[in-house]
């Protein structure tokens, strides 16, 4: 048991409001002459490392230690509906070679549906090691129980040390629902991730919705467990020759029972979608008024480019949710990007900083988006968008 | 029916930063106001109790300061609340938070249907309301999108899919998480106010959960550990511009032109 423990007999008045201080979450009270830790603690350690010493120790204690030889290769989790493969599966698959080679040891994928075994050898051109196949009428339609019982025979049969699963609407159900039946960690939308040599895998996350990564590991739990997000990770190439083999698994059908029943299925309207856009103009709380959208959309008219925006301008209703980019909204990889007036919080950047080419446009030569940008430009977006628009108008009549 | 909302307590700003000289967390890491998506949690079990009768309950998890999103859920008139806190708690990653809840859901008796928020503005990883179902052995739906129907013994939602929308039926109990928008939240009410004054709170600590383990909860409960945090890295390959709007411009254009994008 790991805990912090409060030496009393070093409290003064004067340490006392020291630690009060310190603490980020206001968890430490002063009570009188002593000291009292409530349940805001995070146990982030900072009266220990930075408050005054020796007052309040983190004393470490035993934990079970597992062994992880137990556990060996790379899986990732076949995100489709009714057979079409989401194209996040293949980024994951390139992702889980380059960890799984680190350690070498093999890539697994786990393909559960129906009528799905003819595309599961589709798979095996991009280097995957096995397929592992439940194809059963049940599996029809995505619900939770029977789809997290496949999952979870799939993890007792293989044993995987390592579990990449994309963060779709499905991976974001599914993945969490077997991470708690294994008692494991999974991380979200991870940005980053490496293999040490002792097969702990090594996951950044943007964390605090703010200016921080944080680097997590799951040193004492198995499978670990990782959800990433589409077009973070780079696609694994399609080779004309296959590789590996699929297998086909079997599972007692009484697992596959469900108290969802799906009556209907509709395909989305297609919609104005950020995702696959090779040209984005986002803005930011930098534009002052709604009507000024009008020049932002007047330019991205012009470059055939799609219009993104941060939460904030979603919230004023100015541009609609789904063309969010950023954590709680869309991931975007254009070829080239042009953020007007945004400062650059990691919830933002972490959502748009894979694109080609980024511009940056911003009044304050410090904004954090800057350091996310290829072209730095330092100035007031009213001065220059509507000089952009002039030049671009006028070069188009040229090319008439 | 007996319907319970999970609720949040975050911090006002989502920006907390890190002093990177010295790693101290700048001071606004303390929580103040209700995660927002968890409004829509809330609105969504008050229409349900408008057509279906029945009784909300909130639980919270957190410090004593988080009673404030609790009266606040009073406020827009909800009938119980709990607050689930002990230090014992602290340092609780995904797993360990989701284990917590699931124990003080237990502690507060029957319930049909559980509803939380799509995902917190804190931690957003959407992984609490799935773990919790998987704890209590209940179906789940994520990302639902429209309530369609509430019959006795089951409920009819749209859900939200990569490329699809889906109609499932859900049979009680049940878990499930709402996206944004799917009611548009009302406001506390200011007569709620004064009449839940002195609405009592439930305080739900590790001693009265079924499991007392104390391993199973706060930091020894959590698999991950946190090994480093860090400042983002920065685009080495940087070209920094000054000047007026039409040199800037012209520039701009002229280099969109070389990399042949008009």
């Amino acid at each position: 048991m790991s805990k912090l423990v409060i030496n009393y007999e070093k409290l003064t008045m004067d340490n006392i409001k020291e630690l009060v201080a310190i603490c980020p979450f206001n968890a430490i009270e002063a009570k009188g002459n002593k000291i009292d830790i409530n349940a805001g603690c995070k146990l982030c350690k900072m009266c220990v490392k930075k408050g005054p010493k020796g007052i309040i120790e983190f004393v470490e204690g035993e934990s079970k230690k597992i062994d992880k030889s137990l556990w060996k290769g790379v899986a990732i989790y076949v995100d489709h509906v009714e057979g079409k493969i989401h194209p996040v599966t293949l980024e994951l698959i390139g992702k889980a070679k380059e960890l799984a080679k680190k350690i070498n040891q093999p890539v697994y994928a786990l393909f559960i549906g129906h009528n799905i075994e003819k595309k599961a050898e589709d798979l095996l051109h991009y280097g995957v090691d096995e397929v592992f196949v439940y194809d059963y009428a049940e599996l029809k339609d995505f619900t939770i129980e029977p789809y997290t019982a496949a999952f979870e025979d799939f993890i007792n049969k293989t044993k995987p040390t390592a579990i990449l699963v994309g963060a779709t609407t499905i991976g974001r159900s599914l993945a969490p629902r077997v991470a708690a039946r294994f008692r494991t960690g999974l991380t979200a939308d991870c940005t980053i991730l490496d293999m040490k040599e002792n097969t702990d895998l090594i996951q950044i996350r943007p964390a605090f919705g703010g200016n921080i990564m944080a680097q997590i590991i799951n040193p004492n739990a198995r499978p670990q467990m990782s959800t990433v997000r589409y077009k973070v990770m780079d696609e694994a190439k399609r080779q004309d020759e296959i590789s590996g083999k699929v297998t086909l698994c079997k599972i007692n059908k009484e697992k596959l029972h469900s108290n969802i029943k799906v009556l209907k299925v509709t395909k989305k309207q297609v919609e104005n979608s950020i995702s696959d856009a090779e040209v984005i103009i986002a803005v930011g709380r930098g534009i002052k008024s709604q009507k000024d959208m009008d020049m932002v959309q007047e330019l991205a008219d012009l470059m055939d480019a799609k219009v993104a925006g941060t939460r904030p301008l979603v919230e004023a209703g100015w541009i609609d949710a789904k063309c969010q980019i950023g954590l709680s909204g869309r991931t975007v990889k254009p070829k080239l990007i042009i953020v007007l007036g945004i400062s650059g919080a990691v919830q933002f950047t972490a959502g748009m900083n894979s694109s080609d080419y980024i511009f940056a446009i911003n009044k304050d030569e410090k904004a954090p988006i800057f350091n996310a940008s290829n072209y730095a430009i330092v100035g007031d977006i009213y001065e220059i968008v509507p000089k952009i628009i002039e030049g671009l108008k006028a070069n188009k009549k040229i090319k008439k | 029916m007996e319907i319970l909302v999970c609720i949040k307590q975050v911090p006002g700003t989502s920006k907390v930063e890190v002093d990177e000289k010295t790693g101290v967390l700048k001071r606004d890491g303390v929580d103040s106001k209700m995660n927002p998506y968890d409004l829509y949690a809330l609105e969504t079990a008050l229409r349900i109790r408008e057509t279906s009768s029945g009784n909300i309950g909130v639980i919270s998890m957190g410090p004593p300061q988080a009673m404030e999103v609790i009266k606040e859920a009073y406020m827009m008139g909800v009938d119980r609340g709990a607050l689930i806190s002990d230090r014992k708690f602290a340092g609780a990653d995904v797993l360990a938070t989701s284990y917590t809840i699931s124990q003080g859901i237990r502690k507060m008796g029957n319930v049909d249907l559980i509803i939380c928020g799509k995902q917190t503005t804190d931690g957003d990883t959407a992984q609490v309301g799935p773990e919790i179902a998987e704890y209590l052995g209940l179906p789940h739906v994520a990302n639902v999108l429209k309530i369609l129907e509430v019959k006795d013994k089951s409920i009819v939602v749209e859900m939200d899919m990569p490329n699809t929308i889906e109609v499932a039926e859900v049979n009680f109990p049940c878990l499930i998480t709402v996206e944004k928008d799917i009611f548009q939240p009302r406001l506390p009410s200011y007569k709620m106010k004064l009449k839940t004054k002195d609405k009592t709170i439930e305080t739900i600590c590790l001693n009265d959960f079924e499991d007392r383990d104390e391993n199973k909860y706060g930091l020894n409960g959590s698999p991950t550990q946190v090994e480093r945090i860090f400042p983002p890295d920065a685009n080495t390959d940087r070209e920094t511009w000054a000047g007026s709007g039409q040199e800037i411009s012209d520039r701009l254009i002229k280099k969109i032109k070389e990399l042949k994008f008009v």
